[in-house]
């Protein structure tokens, strides 16, 4: 029987400053001549991050009541239009949202300017009710002058990514970047053998409640990201070979810093956020020290062809070989470039490091797993209403 | 012998001029023309490699100053506003000639001037819109 280690005896070394932790990065390099074993005796957390760009992500608001009071029906924040369905004065900032007459300024903005404390113009409208006497208001809000915000990001962290490259004699504007014509480029996301979910890959230690870094502060797992799917191949060294698993997040924006939240606007394609996320894992065992000791040329992905329709895969490589600049597909040689920020994911590493070192974070058992036998629907066209 | 290169700017009346032929056979200088965008009757642009002496390329400039031609070296003329970076790549998947590179050691953006030829595929595919490039007027 090899070592074993509960969250509470972790946290209690962290409390006393005593707790030994590595990022990925560092876990990895001493596997090179420790066994997961001896890693399992000497480390107690190792901390994960990644800081890409993550589509999926926005803000709940609360705006506080005017006098007299609206039920806002059609919100607009700086223009961008947010939603309106929630009571008389919440609301949802969906990152991607924007006005289409102003493409390069959307909810991703909205929130980095919050998060900078800037004020927002806020209008609504609203039929009028007995109890919501008003029809229109118009004025300017900031983080210090609303009730709650809390970012809420439905899927976040994706487990692995592909590869993007484009076949055809066009150029491609995409969420991965511009890809030129004919595989001039390949563009690849997530932070490799530091990205949280690719240390885990079984979820045994993210889950629901779990506490991470999240933004510039500290946040919460709370559900299995949308898309989550566990049913995709994996390799030999038990990871996926494209995205699979992911993340809800959640966290109170007005603690979080916009160096590691930023919005995004890509050519042709829309607005989108970086999102920085960085997740400890308690190396509670032997076989959790194997698997956080996963090295890039272990992680493989997926290059698929996002000039085609239906993207098809056109081979596979690991993230040593994306990082070398140079990946073959197809027999063809193919420069790469990253579209995810390793700096600033090392950055947030090495500050939850640090935080945990000095004992101001302490990890999480979670309440409940997530599923393990998941895949996905596709969404089927029926002829409707012809019945 | 310097290598430079440079971002020319000459009003509509000194186009018909051969400036280059001038440079070349009275500085001797050897030029490489990146990238050209010469309209009859509007202001040009001209993305050039200049080589020669130190002393000859400053003649050189001097001469096409005294023509009214602006000529600034290219690394001023591009504005990326680097404090506000955050190093994701997009920029080094468009930059054909490795102008911008990702350093392998840190993986924060390099910028080399000496390789850009001003194609500009940077300035949309930087996701913060952090490059202005300053060709045309």
């Amino acid at each position: 029987m090899g070592i074993q280690k509960t969250y509470e005896e972790i946290n209690e070394k962290i409390r006393a400053g005593k707790a030994v932790v590595l990022t990925a990065e560092e876990v990895s390099q001493m596997a090179l001549t420790a066994s997961p074993e001896e890693i399992a005796e000497k480390v107690d957390v190792v901390t994960t991050a990644t800081f890409g760009a993550m589509c999926s992500s926005g803000a709940f608001i609360n705006f506080g009541h005017a006098s007299p009071p609206i039920r806002m029906e059609k919100i607009r924040l700086n223009g961008v239009p947010v939603y309106e369905g929630l009571a008389a004065v919440d609301s949802y900032i969906g990152a991607t949202a924007c006005d289409p007459e102003n493409p390069k300024y959307g909810g991703a903005h909205v929130i980095q300017d919050l998060i900078d404390g800037k004020d927002i113009e806020l209008e609504a409208w609203g039929k009028g009710t007995d109890c919501y006497p008003r029809k229109y208001i118009k004025t300017v809000i900031n983080k210090n002058t609303v009730n709650e915000i809390f970012l809420f990001n439905p899927r976040n962290a994706y487990q692995n990514y592909n590869v993007a490259v484009n076949s055809t004699p066009q150029i491609k504007y995409t969420y991965m970047g511009s890809l030129l014509p004919n595989m001039r480029n390949a563009t690849y996301s997530t932070s490799g053998e530091l990205s949280p979910l690719l240390n885990d890959p079984e979820l045994r230690t993210i889950g629901l409640g779990t506490r991470i870094f999240l933004g510039g502060t500290q946040g919460f797992v709370v559900w299995p990201g949308t898309q989550f799917n566990t049913s995709k191949p994996k390799n030999e060294f038990g990871v996926p070979v494209s995205n699979s698993a992911t993340l809800a997040v959640i966290g109170n924006l007005k603690e979080m810093s916009s160096e590691f939240i930023q919005a995004a606007y890509y050519e042709k394609y829309g607005v989108s956020m970086f999102v920085g996320i960085g997740i400890p894992i308690p190396v509670l065992d032997a076989e959790i020290a194997k698997r956080v000791s996963i090295r890039n040329e272990q992680i493989e992905t997926t290059v698929l062809d996002y000039g085609v329709e239906g993207s098809p895969a056109l081979g596979r490589v690991n993230y040593a070989q994306l990082r070398s600049g140079k990946i073959e597909v197809q027999g063809k040689k193919v420069r790469t470039a990253p579209v995810s920020s390793l700096s600033k994911a090392r950055k947030i590493a090495d500050i939850l490091k640090k935080q945990i070192q000095e004992g101001k974070f302490e990890i999480t058992k979670p309440v409940q797993m997530f599923p393990t036998n998941t895949s996905l629907q596709v969404l089927k066209e029926v002829k409707g209403g012809e019945s | 012998m310097r290598k430079k290169r440079y971002i020319l700017k000459f009003p509509p009346q000194s186009g018909d001029k051969p400036l280059s032929y001038h440079l070349v056979r009275d500085y001797d200088i050897r030029i490489n023309i990146l990238k050209a965008e010469v309209r009859p009757g509007k202001t040009g642009s001209l993305v050039l490699e200049l080589e020669g002496t130190k002393e000859n390329l400053k003649l050189g400039i001097q001469y096409l100053e005294d023509n009214q031609v602006s000529c600034e070296p290219l690394d001023k003329k591009i504005h990326w506003k680097q404090e506000r970076c955050i190093n994701c790549g997009n920029c080094t998947a468009v930059c054909f000639t490795g102008a911008l590179v990702m350093d392998p050691k840190n993986w924060e953006l390099k910028f080399d001037p000496d390789k850009c030829i001003v194609c500009e595929l940077c300035v949309p595919a930087c996701p913060l819109n952090l490059f202005a490039i300053d060709f045309r007027e």
